[in-house]
C-alpha cells in the first residue's frame, strides 16, 4: 500500500481495522453454526440468514471505504444535520415503517429491513462532540445556593443530557424499542469523560442502587423507615446545624421519591418486562416453563461447551432452535456452546481490545471533537457488550441489543461500521489539523 | 485545552471500570462453563423437538342450551423434509392426489424459510376422512411425515352461517403483527368467530420431547416440565333461537332479503337472517373450502353478503312511525289532528303520490292506512316548527331525534362490519340544492322514508323494539354470555332513551299498529287470531328495479316478546310478502307452529328470486 497522502488509507489505524474484519469474520462464522443445517450448504443462498449477512457485510465494506474517502471536516461540519436528519427518520417510521412483533421501527425493503433506530447513535455521537467541543460542562465550586449559579452551572450538562434524552423517549415510547432506545444511557460516560460533575454520577448511581433494592424489598413501609433511620443517624453523625438538616431532608426526599417511583414505574411496566426482572432478580414466582426459559436455555447452551468447546458446528443446544434468536440477540450462546470457556473469553476479550484501542487513540487526539467522538464510540461498544453479554449469562435482565459486529442484522452491522469508520477517519486527520 | 489535562485521569476510572466488568463476566462464565455441572447434565447430545399443541375452538350454543357450533377432528399432514430419505413418495402422491411436480413444489416450499428443513410444517391441510384413514394404513411408507390432529368447525344444523361466520387461516400481515399467530394458523375471519376471536381461540400449548440421533420422539425434555398444555377456547351461549332461525330461513327461501328479531326486554338478538343463505359447513376443510368459497364468491346473489348487517336499504313506510312519535313529542301533532289526502299531498301538486284508503285520516287511522300525505304535513310540522325560527335547525333537530333510534349510526352491536345506513346531513343538501336552496316542501320524501334514507335491516328492527319498549332500547347483541361464568359486556345491559319520552305519543302509534292488523289497515291479511300483533308495512321504492316489501311488528302488544323486521327485495308491497313472514315467525316463536298452515305453504312455495308467484294480488 502506498503510503502517500492521498491514499484513502493514509493514517488510519490498522490495528483497529483489523480487530474490527475479524470480529466480522468470527461474527459470520458463528451465525452459519446457528443456522447451519446440513441441506443447506451454500453460503451464498441468501434464502439463509448467513446468505443475507454476506451481503450485508459486503455493505459493510462499501460503507467503510465510502466514509474513509469523504473529508473528516464533513462529519464536523454537518453534525447537527445528521442529528436532526435521523431524528426526523426515526420519527417518520412510525407511519412508514411497518409493524413487527408489537414495535414499529422498520422501514421494509423487500425481504430486507433497516432500522433507523441503529444510526441514531453515531449522530447523536457526533452532535455530542460538536456541542462539548467548544463549551465546557466542568461545574465550578460554589458556596452558596443560588438559582443563576446553578442555571450557569449546569445549563451546558442538561443541554448535553437532552440530545441524549431525546432519542430515547422516541424510540421508547414511539417506536418500543426498549434495547434500542437503552442504549443511548452509554452517552453519560463520554460526558463523564468531559467533565460531568462526579456528585451526578454518585447521585446517579445511588438512585440505581435505590431501585434495585426497593425492587427486591417489597415492603414499602419497610423501606421508608429504613432510610428515615439512615437519614437521621447521618444527620446525628455529620454534626447538627440547619444548613446538614436541609440537605439531608433534601437527599430523603429525594430517595423516598425514588423509592415510590420505582414502584410505580414497576407496576406500570408490561407484564413481560415485569417478568424479565423478576427473572433477574429470582423474585416472586418465576415459572421456568415460559419466562425464565430463554435465560435458562441460554445458560444450559453456555455451560454445555465446557472448557474447549463441543467444536464448531457441533453444537446441538443452539442448533435445535432451543435457544430464542439464537442468530442475533443470543448469538453469543452459539460461541460459548462450540468454543466453550476458551472462545467465548476469546470474544469478549476482543471485543475489549478493541474498546480500550479506541479509548488509547481518542486520547491522543488532538481536536476535542474527535476525543469526544471516540469515547462516544467505545462507550456505545462497550455497553453493548455489557448488556448483550450479561443477558446471556444471567447478569442483566433479558434486553433485546446485538452484540457488535457479530449479531446478525444488517441495520446493526452497518451502524457500527458507520459509527467506528467516522472515528477511524477522524483519527487519521489528528495531524493534519487542529480543530 | 487547559481543562483536558485535569480530566485526562478519567481515562483510567474509565478504561479500570471496563476492565472490571469483564472480569467479572469472565468468572460467571468460568462458573457456568467450567465449574458447575448443571448445564452440562441439562445438555446432552439428544436433540429437541418443539411441537405446537393446538387448543380446540370455543363450542357455540343457541338462547336454549342447543348445540350451533361444534368441533369435529381433522388431520393436517406435517412433514420434517429431511427426514424423508426413502419415503414412498409414489404412494404419498397416489393417496394424496397431487402430481410429482405439486410434491415437489410443496416440498420447497417447506425448506424455505420461515419453514426449514429441519422443521415440522404443514404438507396437506386438512385432510378428509377418507385420505386420512387411507394415509393412516401406509403412514410406515412415508417416512418423515406424520398427521397433526386439528379440529374444524361443524354445524349440527345448516343455518345461521352470516351470524356465526367462519373461519380460516390467519393472512401474512396479521400474523406477523400479532405475536400470537404464526402462519398457517386459524382465525374467525366474519361473524361471531371475528369478534370473539379472543373469547373462542383458547391457547396454543408447547410440547419439547428429546429425539435421538435417528429423530425418533425417545421421551420428553425434563419429563414435560417445560411443556404448557393447550387451553381450550371459552364457550359461547348466544342468544339465537335455533328453531326460529331454522323456520326463518326456511321462509325466506327463494326470496332475497333479511329478517331480524329481537328480544326487546334485553336487546337479544332471536334470529338475523339474510337471504339467499349458504350452508356453513360448506367453508371448513382444506381443499373442499377453497372451490366452495370460490363458488359462493362469484354467486351474483351475493350469498356471503350479510344483508341483515351491510345492506343499506330505503326504509319505506315504517319511517312514518318515527314521524308520528316525533310529532306528538314536539307536541305539533296530537291523537285528533286530521291532514287531507287527495290521492297525494297537496301542497306539491300531489307528490308524493297516495293509494286510495277512504279519505282524510286522523293520527291512527293514518298509521294503519300509512297515508303519505298525512306525514308530508308531519314532517313539514316538525322541521318547520315555531321554535327553530331558521329552517335548518329545525331539520338538525328532526334528524339528531331520528338517529337517537339508531338510522345513521353504528349501533355497537357485537357482530363486525356493521353500516351506519344514512340519515342525510344538512351540508349534504347545501352542497345539491345549494345553500339556502331547500325547504321543508324539497324534502319531504324524507317523511316518509323515501329520498336518501337508507337503513340497515338491524337498525329496523332496533326501531321497533323501541317502539315496543316505548322509549328505550338495550344495543342488540348475539351473545349473552362467555364461558362457563356467562360474561356479559356492561355495554349490552345499559338502556338507550331516545329522544322521544311522551308515552302518550307511543300509546298512539301503537294503537295505530295494531289497527293496521285489522280491516282497513295495510297488513289484514297477516292478522292472527290469538295474538295481539302491532305492525306497520312498507314499499320502498328504489332505483334499481321493482320495490322492496317492508315489514315490522312487534308482539304480544303487552309485554311484548318479540319485535322483528323483514324485507325482502323487489318484491312489491310489503302486506304481501314481508308481514307473512314476520307474522308466521312470531306465531313460532310464541306458539312454537302456525295455525295458518295454507299462509306458510304459500311463503315456503313462492320463489321470487326466479320470478315465480310474483303476481301481485292487487292489495294495497
Ligand atoms: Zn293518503
Amino acid at each position: 500500500m502506498a503510503r502517500n497522502e492521498n491514499s484513502i488509507f493514509y493514517g488510519v489505524d490498522r490495528i483497529t481495522i483489523l480487530t474490527y474484519a475479524l470480529l466480522v469474520v468470527l461474527g459470520w462464522l458463528n451465525i452459519y453454526a446457528a443456522v447451519y443445517n446440513e441441506d443447506h450448504q451454500n453460503i451464498f443462498d441468501t434464502t439463509q440468514k448467513y446468505g443475507k449477512q454476506l451481503i450485508w457485510i459486503s455493505g459493510a465494506v462499501v460503507i467503510a471505504f465510502g466514509i474513509l474517502l469523504i473529508d473528516a471536516n464533513f462529519y464536523t461540519v454537518f453534525a447537527y444535520g445528521f442529528y436532526v436528519f435521523f431524528l426526523t427518520a426515526n420519527i417518520l417510521v412510525i407511519w412508514l415503517g411497518r409493524e413487527v412483533k408489537g414495535s414499529k421501527s422498520w422501514f421494509r425493503f423487500g425481504d430486507f429491513g433497516i432500522q433507523p433506530a441503529e444510526f441514531m447513535k453515531f449522530a447523536t455521537n457526533l452532535v455530542l462532540a460538536k456541542f462539548l467541543s467548544n463549551r465546557t460542562i466542568i461545574v465550578n465550586q460554589v458556596f452558596r445556593l443560588r438559582l443563576k449559579d446553578l442555571i450557569k452551572n449546569y445549563k451546558n450538562t442538561l443541554i448535553a443530557l437532552l440530545f441524549i434524552c431525546v432519542p430515547i423517549v422516541i424510540i421508547k415510547k414511539l417506536q418500543n424499542e426498549t434495547g434500542l432506545a437503552i442504549v443511548f444511557i452509554a452517552f453519560v460516560i463520554v460526558l463523564y469523560r468531559e467533565g460531568l460533575s462526579v456528585t451526578f454520577l454518585i447521585f446517579g448511581l445511588l438512585a440505581a442502587i435505590l431501585f434495585v433494592v426497593s425492587l427486591v424489598v417489597t415492603s414499602l413501609p419497610t423501606l421508608l423507615i429504613t432510610l428515615a433511620i439512615i437519614a437521621a443517624g447521618s444527620f446525628l453523625f455529620v454534626g447538627r446545624n440547619r444548613k446538614n438538616l436541609i440537605v439531608v431532608i433534601i437527599v430523603y426526599a429525594c430517595s423516598a421519591g425514588v423509592v415510590l417511583g420505582t414502584n410505580y414505574v414497576y407496576n406500570h411496566l408490561e407484564p413481560h418486562q415485569k417478568v424479565r426482572i423478576d427473572v433477574l432478580l429470582g423474585r416472586g414466582n418465576v415459572n421456568l416453563k415460559k419466562e425464565g426459559y430463554n435465560v435458562n436455555q441460554a445458560k444450559i447452551a453456555i455451560g454445555s461447551g465446557g472448557f474447549w468447546g463441543k467444536g464448531y458446528l457441533q453444537g446441538t443446544q443452539t442448533k435445535y432452535d432451543f435457544v430464542p434468536e439464537q442468530d442475533t440477540d443470543f448469538i453469543f450462546c452459539t460461541v460459548g456452546e462450540e468454543w466453550g470457556f476458551f472462545g467465548s473469553t476469546g470474544v469478549i476479550f476482543l471485543e475489549l481490545f478493541l474498546i480500550l484501542r479506541i479509548i488509547f487513540l481518542s486520547e491522543r487526539q488532538r481536536s476535542d471533537f474527535s476525543r469526544i467522538y471516540g469515547y462516544g464510540v467505545a462507550a456505545v461498544l462497550f455497553f453493548h457488550l455489557a448488556v448483550n453479554i450479561g443477558m446471556t449469562i444471567g447478569l442483566m435482565p433479558v434486553i433485546g441489543i446485538p452484540l457488535p459486529f457479530f449479531s446478525y442484522g444488517g441495520s446493526s452491522l452497518w451502524a457500527f461500521t458507520i459509527l467506528l469508520f467516522i472515528f477511524i477517519k477522524l483519527d487519521s486527520n489528528r495531524l493534519l489539523i487542529l480543530r | 485545552m487547559s481543562n483536558n489535562s485535569q480530566l485526562s485521569g478519567r481515562k483510567f476510572i474509565i478504561g479500570g471500570f471496563f476492565c472490571l466488568i469483564v472480569i467479572i463476566y469472565m468468572c460467571r462464565l468460568f462458573y457456568i462453563q467450567v465449574i458447575d455441572e448443571q448445564y452440562k447434565l441439562a445438555s446432552n447430545n439428544n436433540a429437541f423437538r418443539r411441537s405446537t399443541e393446538y387448543p380446540v375452538r370455543g363450542y357455540i350454543f343457541d338462547r336454549n342450551g342447543k348445540l350451533l357450533v361444534q368441533n369435529s377432528p381433522s388431520y393436517d399432514l406435517m412433514v420434517i423434509p429431511r427426514e424423508t430419505k426413502g419415503c414412498d413418495t409414489i404412494g404419498l402422491c397416489e393417496v394424496l392426489e397431487i402430481t410429482k411436480e405439486e410434491y415437489l413444489k410443496r416440498m420447497k416450499k417447506a425448506c424455505q424459510a420461515p419453514n426449514s428443513p429441519r422443521k415440522e410444517s404443514v404438507f396437506e391441510k386438512q385432510m378428509s376422512a377418507k385420505t386420512y384413514a387411507i394415509l393412516q394404513e401406509k403412514i410406515y411408507r412415508f417416512k418423515g411425515f406424520f398427521p397433526q390432529k386439528r379440529t374444524v368447525r361443524q354445524y349440527p344444523k345448516p343455518i345461521a352461517a352470516h351470524l356465526l361466520g367462519y373461519v380460516n387461516e390467519v393472512t401474512k400481515e396479521k400474523a406477523e403483527k400479532d405475536p400470537y399467530y404464526r402462519e398457517g394458523d386459524y382465525i374467525g375471519i366474519t361473524g361471531i368467530e371475528r369478534s370473539y376471536e379472543e373469547q373462542l381461540r383458547g391457547k396454543k400449548g408447547t410440547q419439547i420431547s428429546i429425539t435421538d440421533v435417528h429423530n425418533k420422539i425417545i421421551g420428553r425434555y425434563m419429563n414435560g416440565a417445560l411443556d404448557t398444555a393447550a387451553i381450550p377456547g371459552k364457550p359461547l351461549y348466544c342468544t339465537i333461537d335455533m328453531d326460529l332461525q331454522e323456520y326463518g330461513e326456511k321462509l325466506m327461501h327463494g326470496k332475497k332479503g333479511a329478517v331480524v328479531a329481537i328480544e326487546p326486554s334485553t336487546g337479544e338478538i332471536l334470529a338475523m337472517i339474510s337471504s339467499p343463505v349458504y350452508d356453513p359447513n360448506l367453508l371448513v376443510g382444506g381443499k373442499e373450502r377453497s372451490k366452495n368459497y370460490t363458488v359462493l364468491e362469484r354467486d351474483t346473489l351475493l350469498p356471503l353478503f350479510n344483508r341483515a348487517l351491510i345492506a343499506m336499504y330505503p326504509p319505506g313506510s315504517i319511517f312514518k312511525l318515527l314521524d308520528a312519535l316525533i310529532a306528538q313529542n314536539d307536541g305539533v301533532v296530537d291523537k285528533s289532528t286530521v291532514f287531507p289526502c287527495a290521492m297525494g299531498y297537496p301542497p306539491m301538486g300531489g307528490k308524493p303520490k297516495c293509494h286510495k284508503h277512504g279519505g282524510a285520516k286522523d293520527l291512527i287511522g293514518s298509521v294503519a292506512a300509512s297515508c303519505n300525505s298525512y306525514y308530508s304535513y308531519v314532517f313539514c310540522r316538525i322541521v318547520d316548527q315555531r321554535k327553530y325560527p331558521k329552517f335548518i335547525d329545525g331539520y338538525n333537530h328532526w334528524r339528531e331525534t331520528v338517529m337517537t333510534f339508531g338510522p345513521g349510526t353504528h349501533l355497537g352491536t357485537d357482530l363486525p362490519y356493521d353500516k351506519p345506513g344514512n340519515v342525510p346531513s344538512a351540508p349534504y343538501y347545501d352542497k345539491v340544492f345549494g345553500k339556502n336552496g331547500w325547504r321543508s316542501n324539497t324534502i319531504v320524501s324524507l317523511g316518509i322514508g323515501q329520498a336518501e334514507l337508507l337503513l340497515v335491516p338491524l337498525q329496523m328492527a332496533n326501531v321497533v323494539a323501541t317502539i315496543s319498549n316505548r322509549g328505550f332500547y338495550y344495543t342488540p347483541h348475539c351473545i349473552k354470555g362467555v364461558g362457563n361464568q356467562k360474561y356479559l359486556d356492561k355495554k349490552f345491559k345499559e338502556k338507550h332513551f331516545v329522544a322521544v319520552q311522551k308515552q302518550e305519543a307511543y300509546d298512539n302509534v301503537i294503537e295505530g299498529m295494531a289497527r293496521a292488523m285489522e280491516p282497513g289497515g295495510t297488513a289484514v291479511a297477516s292478522r292472527l287470531k290469538d295474538i295481539v300483533v302491532c305492525g306497520k308495512t312498507g314499499t320502498a321504492q328504489n332505483p334499481h328495479g321493482q320495490s322492496h316489501a317492508v315489514f315490522l311488528a312487534f308482539a304480544p302488544r303487552d309485554n311484548p316478546k318479540i319485535a322483528i323486521a323483514c324485507i325482502i327485495e323487489n318484491a312489491g308491497f310489503g302486506g304481501v310478502w314481508s308481514a307473512p313472514v314476520v307474522t308466521l315467525m312470531i306465531e313460532k316463536y310464541l306458539k312454537g307452529k302456525t295455525a295458518r298452515p295454507e299462509i306458510e305453504k304459500r311463503i315456503l312455495d313462492a320463489d321470487l328470486i326466479n320470478g315465480k308467484n310474483l303476481l301481485s294480488t292487487g292489495f294495497h
